[in-house]
């Protein structure tokens, strides 16, 4: 209100005010990311595609399911293990295809969330456009090429409670190293490998 | 055969000027207003900053289509881009660029260019008639409108000058003037740049071609060669509007050293300072109602400029 009664006492107090808005941002840097030559610097865990670790999947079906479009396909059959020496034999799942359709997908990140062995993974990477909508369906191993784009967690808090993965470990195998590389995806694939 | 042939020049040269200026204007605006609203503007063509953006505009428009719409008077409107393109040429031709470096020496070259430059308005009357298009006879109508508004405060404003300078030449006008005409002819300066952007419809007064109102008003019909020739009309209009603008008022060729020598390069900072502030402008003030135009016009412009002329003749009698 106040501002308004300046306005008005100052004629074209207004009008000078939008000059000098105007050539202040003339001034500024201006915020155009030329993206094709310089690449946006995303955050970690930006939503670009979804990764598909196979060795760690057991072809639960977790994640087709709770998909809210129903953009996973998996098909998988049972192997029998021959019994090893006074065992029994086993049975388990092979993944025979894995894809994820991404013309249907929303980028909900339910099938990552839902996913018990950590098999799936967000990855920023996002230049996978196509010209055949059909190409957007990534089958499991352009899946796992995702793999190598997924950046590492981040570390842990140093000060805070140690993460149950490690005390775990710690129990069985002996103190660990502070600090050591293990807490990165390889801690992870071998919890899941268990 | 010399004097034929210093002719030749001066025309090739004006030509030229007319040619390259006001491209340079369009591209400055195309990168000055990019920036001031946070952008980069063109960046691909000519691969440095863009800096070929119009030339490619250019010959994508060649490409185009010349649609005639088939109710439309053939003649005029086929003519009319050249009605409202050629003026400025002519009145290029007059505008001193430097001590002695005009194309025609016109003894009354401001009665000259001021009634060129109303000539450049009537292309796109006649634009606006006859495309048989509505939207474009609003534009059209609008454009007579604001051509009757602002005619008669900018040659107020101009007469103010002629008469401190006793001449209607434009290099007698920039030989009189003194530094002290910049205080004494403040107010007709205001309203003759003022008056010169609504006739040459740019925004904030550019309800003729308003296109969120009447999609681009007289232009609304014109595609490929046709509708390039009219942007560049306009963008011709701001570089005669500046000039104008420098020689009557700002001292033209005159600067704080060296006029004889570097005038042309004085007149040129001028005017392209000038191009700026319409630049600037543009991209800072919104557009303002057909009404708003008239009122700012009739109730403020014209007393101003008969303001102008009583201080002028006071001043005038004074010394």
């Amino acid at each position: 209100m106040s501002n308004h009664e300046a306005v008005k006492r100052v004629p074209g107090a207004g009008l000078a005010k939008g000059l000098a808005v105007t050539f202040r941002t003339l001034l500024r840097r201006s915020v155009t990311a030329q993206y094709p030559e310089v690449k946006p610097a995303l955050p970690a865990r930006s939503r670009g595609a979804i990764a598909l670790l196979e060795e760690n999947c057991t072809s639960c079906m977790l994640c087709a399911r709770e998909c809210p479009d129903w953009c996973i396909y998996i098909d998988s059959h049972k192997e029998t293990l021959p019994a090893p020496e006074g065992g029994r034999e086993r049975a388990r799942n092979v993944l025979d295809r894995f894809a994820i359709d991404f013309s249907l997908c929303m980028y909900c990140g339910i099938c990552i969330e839902v996913c018990p062995f950590d098999a799936l993974f967000w990855t920023p990477e996002f230049e996978y456009a196509e010209y055949d909508i059909r190409d957007l369906l990534h089958e499991k191993d352009r899946l796992r090429e995702w793999m190598w784009t997924v950046p590492p967690p981040p570390e842990n808090d140093p000060s805070g409670a140690v993460p149950k993965e490690i005390t775990t470990a710690e129990r069985t195998a002996g103190p660990l190293t502070p600090g050591a590389g293990g807490d990165r995806d390889g801690g992870s694939e071998g919890g899941a490998g268990e | 055969m010399s004097e034929v042939l210093e002719v030749v020049l001066r025309l090739a040269a004006v030509v030229a000027a007319f040619l390259v200026l006001p491209l340079v204007v369009g591209q400055t605006e195309h990168k000055v207003m990019a920036h001031m609203q946070g952008r980069l503007g063109p960046m691909y063509a000519g691969a440095f900053h863009g800096w070929a953006q119009l030339i490619a505009d250019g010959v994508k428009f060649v490409q185009k289509e010349n649609v005639v719409p088939a109710a439309a008077d053939r003649r005029v409107f086929t003519l009319a881009p050249a009605i409202a393109l050629l003026p400025y040429l002519f009145v290029l031709l007059v505008i001193p660029i430097g001590p002695g470096l005009v194309g025609q020496e016109l003894g009354a070259g401001l009665f000259f260019a001021l009634a060129m430059m109303g000539v450049g308005v009537v292309g796109a009357v006649m634009a606006g008639w006859a495309s048989a298009n509505k939207y474009a006879l609003l534009g059209g109508m609008r454009v007579a409108a604001q051509l009757l508004a602002y005619e008669l405060p900018m040659v107020f404003a101009a007469a103010s000058v002629a008469m401190a300078a006793g001449t209607l030449s434009l290099t007698g006008i920039v030989q009189e003037w003194q530094w002290w005409w910049l205080p004494w002819q403040a107010i007709g300066a205001v309203v003759f740049f003022v008056a010169g952007l609504a006739e040459l419809r740019r925004p904030p007064f550019d309800m003729p071609v308003a296109d969120s109102e009447i999609i681009f008003g007289p232009y609304t019909e014109y595609s490929g060669l046709r509708f390039a020739l009219f942007i560049l009309a306009e963008y011709a209009g701001i570089v005669v509007l500046c000039a104008l603008t420098t020689v009557l008022f700002l001292g033209g060729w005159k600067g704080p050293f060296g006029s004889e020598q570097i005038g042309w390069l004085w007149t040129m900072i001028k005017v392209f300072g000038l191009a700026f502030v319409v630049i600037w402008v543009r991209v800072s003030f919104p557009r303002l109602r057909e009404d708003q135009l008239q009122r700012l016009a009739w109730a403020t412009l014209v007393p101003l400029a008969l303001l102008q002329l009583a201080i002028t003749g006071v001043v005038k009698i004074a010394i």
